[in-house]
């Protein structure tokens, strides 16, 4: 705010003061597209929540006199090699994308999250040791790195959350390492210090919630990411077991059988698509919503 | 800029000390014993314990842990990345026949990332809120969330199977059939390409932007400039040095989308290779090209990084 008004000493235009909330509030749904992207992410989410109630058949039952048929209203999309209902899978796979992105990035969050902060508040040794390998595991491509540590796990759902959350650990050490760099570098941090504050009650009660936006912004765009990694391990038949779905290995079921029925392979991409297309745009409102450039104004 | 280079060559040896560590620890914290990863299931069978020990003391497996990696990594640094159990050839000449052929692929959809990402951001930056922003915009928004192996699913069942204008899968080294190359790389290379394309736009369009509102931005405009010289000569110059720095990161988006887009149009390069070699536990492969792709990556960061600070004077100095 003083920027503004020490800017030019002739201007009178002071931004209206807005409440912190309804200024969030109006950044975020000002553009149409972060509403859609808002509405689809509550749908997937609801639809992950009701899967089996939403599922108009048993995702997991086979009917071997109903094998690969095509889209009709029994049916609305068609039916897999085992007679299956592919609607009622990909609704129900919408669990497992779920699942795998909140607990991947949950993992990253708070590995990354204490990582960088101790790297970024301590500096020094401390710092060079945690970022160097940082920066070493940041050297694999990330569904590389989450293909070979997840085969190393053996394999399985469970580990391939494991697997992409260390993946994922560096690029949140870093945004915490910076940002507890620049913090710690306020004058109400130097306060805290001289009244005796404990390091780890700075980090806890001052640096940390300082932090919070762009990790939330991070978080929101990552989940994108995260959810088309975890696709294209399962494509790789990495993580999902066989009675199981997974929209990436739903694609590669189809694969085999796209000559005759190719909307086995392209549902679920779309689904696959829509979903992170809802994150990114949800993470580019909440950037825009949390800038701290635009507080205050708007 | 000297004890910048030095300083960054220096970093750079250390992360990729690093790597080499983690790629080690990574084999040998695996739950079991290494020897019984370094045979074949029917050799085990053959083998009683005390020649296991002999094996094991062979191949230095009772060594401390801090041996092991020394040995391993005077190997390496020689250019020995072991031997594959599988095919029980040497893993840096699977290596090097299969590199050539994802250097091929990524390098391609690299420099297309450059060729169409930056033009189209700088047209976005340039006529903001217009139509064409609009649509690039929105393209570039949907280019960041396909997965490309489903594109690449679908453009095969387009191109290959309905139109059979292009062959559905295979590589041909150039060297024998330049044009049956061409056509067979032309999907997987845009499918590579793709994110690339569209991260590039998007970093050109919101760097060039923040560019645009600067001063010597609108003394260039007051000064009278046609708008051609202040986009090129202006503000181009720094707009595009963000845009440097994260190809770097571009290049390991496109080294691990090869390990998609290669099991998906079967062709022979690292990227299957590594999958392979993770489904057959052959994991002297996977040591030898997670190692070889990382150290590609920091090598190429390590040239970004270099580059940056010659583009920009305040790098250095920082």
């Amino acid at each position: 705010m003083s920027e503004v008004n020490t800017a030019s000493p002739g201007q009178i235009e002071i931004p209206p003061r807005v409440s912190e909330f309804r200024r969030f509030y109006r950044v975020f749904l000002s553009r149409g597209v972060v509403t859609f992207g808002m509405a689809i992410v509550v749908a997937f989410l609801l639809t992950a929540a009701f899967a089996p109630w939403l599922a108009p058949y048993d995702p997991y039952e086979q009917h071997f006199d109903k094998l690969l048929q095509a889209p009709s209203w029994q049916h609305w999309l068609g039916t897999d090699t085992l007679g299956r209902d592919t609607l009622s899978r990909i609704i129900i796979a919408s669990r497992t994308t779920l699942m795998v992105g909140v607990i991947a990035l949950g993992i990253a969050a708070v590995v990354g999250m204490i990582l960088g902060l101790m790297a970024g508040y301590f500096g020094g040794l401390s710092q060079a040791i945690i970022m160097r390998i940082m920066d070493a595991l940041m050297a694999f491509p990330m569904i590389l790195l989450a293909l070979v540590i997840a085969a190393l796990l053996g394999g399985g759902l469970r580990n391939v959350m494991i697997a992409l959350g260390i993946a994922l650990v560096p690029g949140y050490a870093r945004l915490m390492c910076g940002q507890a760099l620049s913090i710690k570098e306020n004058d109400y941090v130097l306060a805290e210090h001289s009244m005796g504050a404990s390091s780890f009650r700075i980090m806890l009660r001052h640096v940390f919630p300082n932090c919070l936006p762009p990790l939330i912004v991070m978080i929101t765009m990552m989940m994108g990411m995260t959810m088309l990694a975890e696709a294209g391990l399962s494509y790789l038949g990495i993580g999902i077991e066989a009675p199981a779905a997974a929209w990436g290995g739903m694609i590669n079921d189809g694969y085999s059988r796209i000559t005759t029925n190719p909307i086995l392979s392209f549902a679920p991409g779309i689904a696959i698509m829509l979903v992170v297309f809802a994150f990114n745009m949800v993470g580019d409102g909440l950037r825009d919503a949390l800038d701290p450039r635009l507080r205050g104004t708007i | 800029m000297a004890t910048y280079i030095l300083r960054r060559l220096f970093m750079a040896v250390i992360i990729i000390l690093i790597v080499t560590v983690i790629v080690f620890l990574a084999m040998r914290l695996l739950p079991g014993d290494p020897i019984l990863m370094l045979l074949t299931q029917s050799d085990l069978k053959q083998l009683t314990a005390e020649q296991l020990q002999i094996l094991r003391h062979e191949y230095g497996l009772d060594r401390s842990l801090f041996y092991q990696y020394g040995d391993w990594f005077s190997g390496v640094v020689k250019g020995d990345l072991g031997v594959s159990i599988r095919y029980n050839t040497s893993v840096t000449s699977e290596v090097l026949r299969r590199l050539p052929i994802t250097l091929h692929l990524g390098l391609l959809a690299f420099a297309f990332g450059f060729v169409f990402g930056i033009p189209a951001g700088v047209m976005c930056a340039v006529r903001r809120g217009s139509k064409l922003d609009a649509i690039i915009t929105a393209l570039t928004n949907i280019g960041i969330t396909v997965p490309v192996f489903w594109l690449g699913i679908l453009m095969m069942y387009v191109f290959s199977l309905y139109l059979r204008w292009l062959p559905t899968y295979g590589y041909t080294s150039p060297f024998t059939d330049f044009w049956l190359n061409t056509k067979q790389i032309i999907m997987p290379v845009i499918c590579l390409a793709l994110f690339p394309v569209a991260s590039t736009a998007r970093q050109t369009r919101s760097s060039m932007l923040e560019v645009m509102r600067q001063d010597y931005i609108r003394t260039a405009w007051s000064k009278g400039l046609i708008e051609r010289i202040v986009i090129m000569k202006h503000a181009m110059k720094n707009g595009l040095i963000p845009i440097v720095t994260l190809s770097g990161l571009g290049l390991g988006g496109i080294l691990g989308g090869s390990v998609l887009i290669e099991s998906v149009f079967a062709i022979p390069g690292m990227g299957r290779l590594v999958i392979a070699s993770v489904q057959n536990h052959d994991y002297a492969v996977t040591q030898g090209v997670t190692l070889v792709i990382a150290t590609g990556i920091i090598l190429v960061n390590l040239v970004v990084d270099i580059s940056y600070g010659w583009l920009d004077p305040r790098i250095r100095i920082g």
